[in-house]
């Protein structure tokens, strides 16, 4: 199967035989990582701009490392929020770097969509990295090739993500993902966490999360993000964790093998007690770790792939 | 399959026991050797090739598998673009004698990606390419070790290796495109 | 200068009338329907303009348009704003109050209507804030630019939160006899809404508008113009609740009247996918069970005017992260087209249709327009209900090309567009 996107903005676009090509190339990218030489030429000559309006180590870091392992130029270019909507568009800074010769843009932002305008407006690929409340793919394609790894097949799994579903591109981007492959996916927070009318995305909606735990087979833990939940939605993050939080008591009603996921970074005692937090410690640093090869893998996917779409 | 047969099962068993005698004549120190097979069809030549030097040495080489496609110089160039499979080299290359193996050799570029890939395993002390069919065509200044045969194509030609393993027989076709 | 207008199909609900006639039009004003023109029609001083199979209704009355100036030229002026709406059909455009400064008092309101005169080639109404600066928290000058040609109050965009202001505008206008205009939106209930709530926002990652953001200050207004005995209009009705509230408060004797826009009745939140910041208006493009409800209260009369919210932004401003693109559609050049599907899809008569573009938003803010009676101010439309064609933003003539309509096959073409007896648009 040929790729044949040009850009990778979000797991609802893609079909099940593109993210399982996503997966499988990633796994031979898993290859590279593992040599004493972790590098290859593929990228060579090719310019990839890592353009980050909002701050995240991780996410750029993971991209970086990738891109570099890939033998790509790579440029970073991280802006706060406030100073672009003061000085320049999106697409003028963006129009800038395309004429500097980037060939691949990979871009985080705080504002869903900001992705799609880059790639309508621009000739070069475009990699989301989190776009506002919409989607992260490389979040979710990374999640699902852990599970995969661990499973086997994701087909048949019940997924469980648990939090703040109205704000989180995690979530969304799980739930297509999990979906195409033919998992049974259950959504649990407070009510107020919980979009109006987000069952037609065709998940399950659960307000306890003892009740979604009933034989779920992966926990996937959103982070509860303290500067935009305010006080709006929940009372207190003592509530929160008190109702929410996993803890090894309300851990035993999943399946024994459960796995238990987590985007990072941790709120110990909020998301997780800490004791469920160093037992699951593997599963998250796995993520971390398969988080660069299936990065390698879209960045050359997109590189390599189709100039049809 | 259409087109003119270069090479059948009996020839191309007569092609690999040729090759791997001068593979061995080459390289006296069957220790020494470890067998690459460049994906798709390189890798069953490559099989074929260790299991007639165990046959004959008792020693048999280490095996691996190459893909070399993010060692290509045409990325995003080509329309038509192969999924990247699995590299499988769970073996040291360094101070060893690497035979490469690959069923085709035409433009070169495919097996200057492959000096290359394994270059980053390590250091060979040599490395050598076995081919079952040489096309001429060469766009690098790279020539096959060991040749089983040696035909004079044109650019629009289709050179076809059929193994038993994936083709479910052994043939060497050449059919107008 | 004399206009003689042949054959045309008269359609003037201001009298109930449909049928083919001449008209002729004399010093601005419609001076007789005669029965004979073969020797008008000789006078060399008659200019003649021959409707036969086309229609001729008084010229459409927008009682919803943003004109932009003064301060947001870049976007739209008097002058072109007035270029649009006379392609559109419209002789009459009431702008609203949202301008930089804002027109909440007498010399705004003066400074557009003497622009309007230079400059715009149709008639321009304006309505004043009924706030200063439409903070919501002092009276704007009303009295005043009631007394400088104001046909209304409103804080469009900017709905007065508190009740108690709301309640002494009401109060203190009635005896203006103007429209109290409701831009009905709880700005804490929409909160960072960038579109409908639904499905769709929820798919595309983007805070929603829900409903009851609309409701709550439509049944709010209600309740205070039934305490105040104000004249309530409701802006752009966008929701199916906010339809069921105005017929309840019509049925009861309130004096409330209401406007739709066409891009409510057309289209459903589905128009935002791929992030398309033309379709990003306020109040949201909502469902198809809304959109049937409005359609349903034009038909029934819950719903008497169509107008347009026309709110044109530069490509620049529109070109932009979802969040960040200004809310509006420019709607003045599309408005006749799409309302025309409303007939051709049975929601309306063509009479009906052409009511609810003049005779009642002329009725809602008082003005002495949209009828064709003898003795009338001669604006008028001609249009061809056949006519098809393909709608091409970049065309407009208004600065502001954001329409969600772009490249939608359409019939209905305007023909001419007739302002006190001047052609002021041809085709």
């Amino acid at each position: 199967m040929v790729f044949q996107r040009k850009h990778i903005l979000g797991l609802e676009e893609l079909d099940a035989r593109e993210i399982n090509l996503v997966l499988d190339t990633a796994a031979s990218m898993k290859e590279v990582s593992e040599r004493d030489v972790k590098k290859v030429p593929a990228l060579k000559g090719t310019t990839v701009v890592n353009l980050f309006f909002e701050p995240s180590t991780r996410t750029r870091s993971s991209f970086e490392i990738a891109e570099k392992r890939l033998s790509a130029d790579v440029l970073n270019f991280t802006l706060s929020q406030s100073s672009v909507i003061k000085g320049e568009t999106l697409l003028d800074t963006a129009r800038n770097l395309e004429a500097m010769g980037a060939g691949v843009i990979v871009i985080r932002h705080s504002m869903s969509g900001a992705p799609w305008l880059l790639a309508k407006e621009l000739h070069s690929s475009i990699i989301n990295a989190g776009d506002g409340s919409h989607e992260h793919p490389s979040q979710a394609l990374l999640d699902l090739f852990t599970i995969r790894e661990i499973k086997g097949e994701i087909g048949g799994l019940v997924v469980v993500i648990v939090g703040d579903i109205r704000h989180s591109r995690v979530a969304r981007s799980n739930i297509w993902g999990f979906l195409r492959l033919g998992a049974e996916v259950r959504v649990v927070g407070p009510a107020t966490l919980i979009p109006k009318e987000i069952e037609y995305m065709d998940v399950k909606v659960f307000y306890t999360l003892e009740e979604a735990l009933k034989d779920a087979d992966v926990v996937i833990m959103l982070r509860i993000q303290m500067e935009r939940q305010g006080s709006e939605y929940f009372p207190s993050l003592r509530e929160y964790s008190k109702f929410y939080g996993l803890s090894r008591e309300k851990l035993r009603i999943a399946k024994d093998d459960v796995s238990v996921m987590h985007p990072g970074p941790i709120n110990r005692g909020v998301e997780l007690s800490s004791e469920v937090a160093d037992d699951v410690n593997s599963v998250i640093l796995d993520q971390v770790s398969n988080g660069i090869a299936v990065r390698m893998a879209m960045l050359y996917l997109v590189a390599s792939g189709g100039r049809n779409v | 399959m259409a087109g003119k047969v270069l090479m059948n099962s009996e020839t191309m068993t007569e092609t690999v026991t040729r090759i791997t005698r001068e593979i061995l004549e080459r390289n006296p120190d069957a220790n020494k050797l470890v067998i690459v097979g460049i994906r798709t069809r390189g890798i069953h030549l490559a099989r074929r090739l260790a299991d007639q030097i165990e046959k004959k040495t008792g020693i048999k080489p280490p095996l691996g598998t190459l893909d070399i496609s993010l060692y290509r110089d045409d990325l995003g160039i080509k329309d038509e673009w192969p999924e990247l499979k699995k590299t499988d080299i769970p073996f040291t290359v360094d101070k060893k004698s690497v035979i490469l193996v690959d069923d085709v050799i035409f433009t070169g570029r495919t097996s200057r990606a492959a000096i290359e890939a394994i270059m980053d395993f390590g250091r060979p002390s040599i490395i050598q390419l076995a081919v079952l069919v040489d096309r001429g065509h060469r766009e690098l200044p790279i020539q096959a070790d060991y040749t089983g045969n040696r035909i004079d194509t044109n650019t629009g030609e289709k050179v076809k290796v059929l193994l038993s393993e994936t083709d479910g027989t052994d043939a060497v076709v050449v059919s107008q495109e | 200068m004399k206009l003689l207008i042949k054959s045309g199909r008269i359609i003037d609900p201001s009298r109930n009338i449909d049928r083919v006639e001449n008209i002729l039009i004399e010093e601005g004003k419609i001076s007789s329907y005669p029965a004979e023109t073969k020797k008008l029609e000789k006078d060399k001083k008659i200019n003649l303009i021959d409707a036969s199979g086309k229609t001729v209704s008084p010229g459409f009355i927008d009682m919803h348009v943003h004109l932009r100036e003064p301060g947001y030229e870049h976007k739209e002026t008097i002058r072109t704003g007035c270029e649009a709406g006379a392609a559109g059909g419209f002789t009459s455009l009431v702008c609203m109050p949202n301008t930089n400064p804002i027109n909440d008092n007498a010399s705004v309101t003066e400074y557009i209507l003497l622009k309007a005169r230079k400059e715009g080639i149709v008639n321009v109404f304006p309505i004043g804030a009924i706030t200063k600066g439409e903070k919501g928290e002092s009276l704007a000058q009303i009295g005043e630019m009631f007394e400088a040609g104001c046909v209304g109050i409103s804080d469009d965009g900017m709905p007065v939160m508190n009740s108690k202001v709301m309640r002494h505008a009401m109060e203190y206008v009635r005896p203006f006899n103007i429209p109290v205009i409701s831009h009905a939106e709880d700005k804490n209930l929409s909160g960072n809404g960038v579109m409908n709530e639904g499905f769709f926002s929820n798919k595309l990652g983007l805070g929603g508008i829900p409903n009851a953001s609309e409701e709550v200050i439509v049944a709010r207004d209600i309740t205070l113009a039934e305490l105040t005995g104000v004249h309530l209009h409701i802006a752009h009705v966008s929701t199916a609740g906010s339809v069921r509230l105005i017929r309840e408060a019509k049925a009861r004797g309130i004096r409330v009247t209401a406007e739709a826009t066409p891009h409510h009745v057309m289209l459903t939140d589905e128009a935002v996918l791929g992030y398309d910041t033309n379709a990003k208006v306020n109040p949201p493009i909502r469902t198809a069970e809304d959109v049937e409800f409005i359609r349903d209260g034009l038909k029934d009369g819950t719903i008497d005017a169509i107008a347009t919210d026309h709110a044109p932004h530069s490509e620049d401003e529109k070109k932009v992260e979802f969040d960040l693109a200004p809310f509006g559609i420019s709607g003045l050049e599309t408005a006749l087209p799409i309302s025309l599907k409303l007939v051709t899809e049975g929601v309306l008569t063509l009479n009906q249709l052409i009511e609810k573009l003049t005779f009642n938003p002329a009725q809602i803010v008082n003005i002495d327009r949209g009828t064709l009676m003898v003795g009338a101010k001669a604006d008028l439309v001609i249009f061809d209900t056949e006519k098809a064609f393909t709608v091409d933003r970049m065309k407009f003539r208004s600065k502001g090309k954001n329409s969600p309509f772009h490249g939608w096959k359409l019939t209905g073409h305007v023909e001419y567009t007739i302002v006190g007896g001047e052609i002021v648009y041809s085709a």
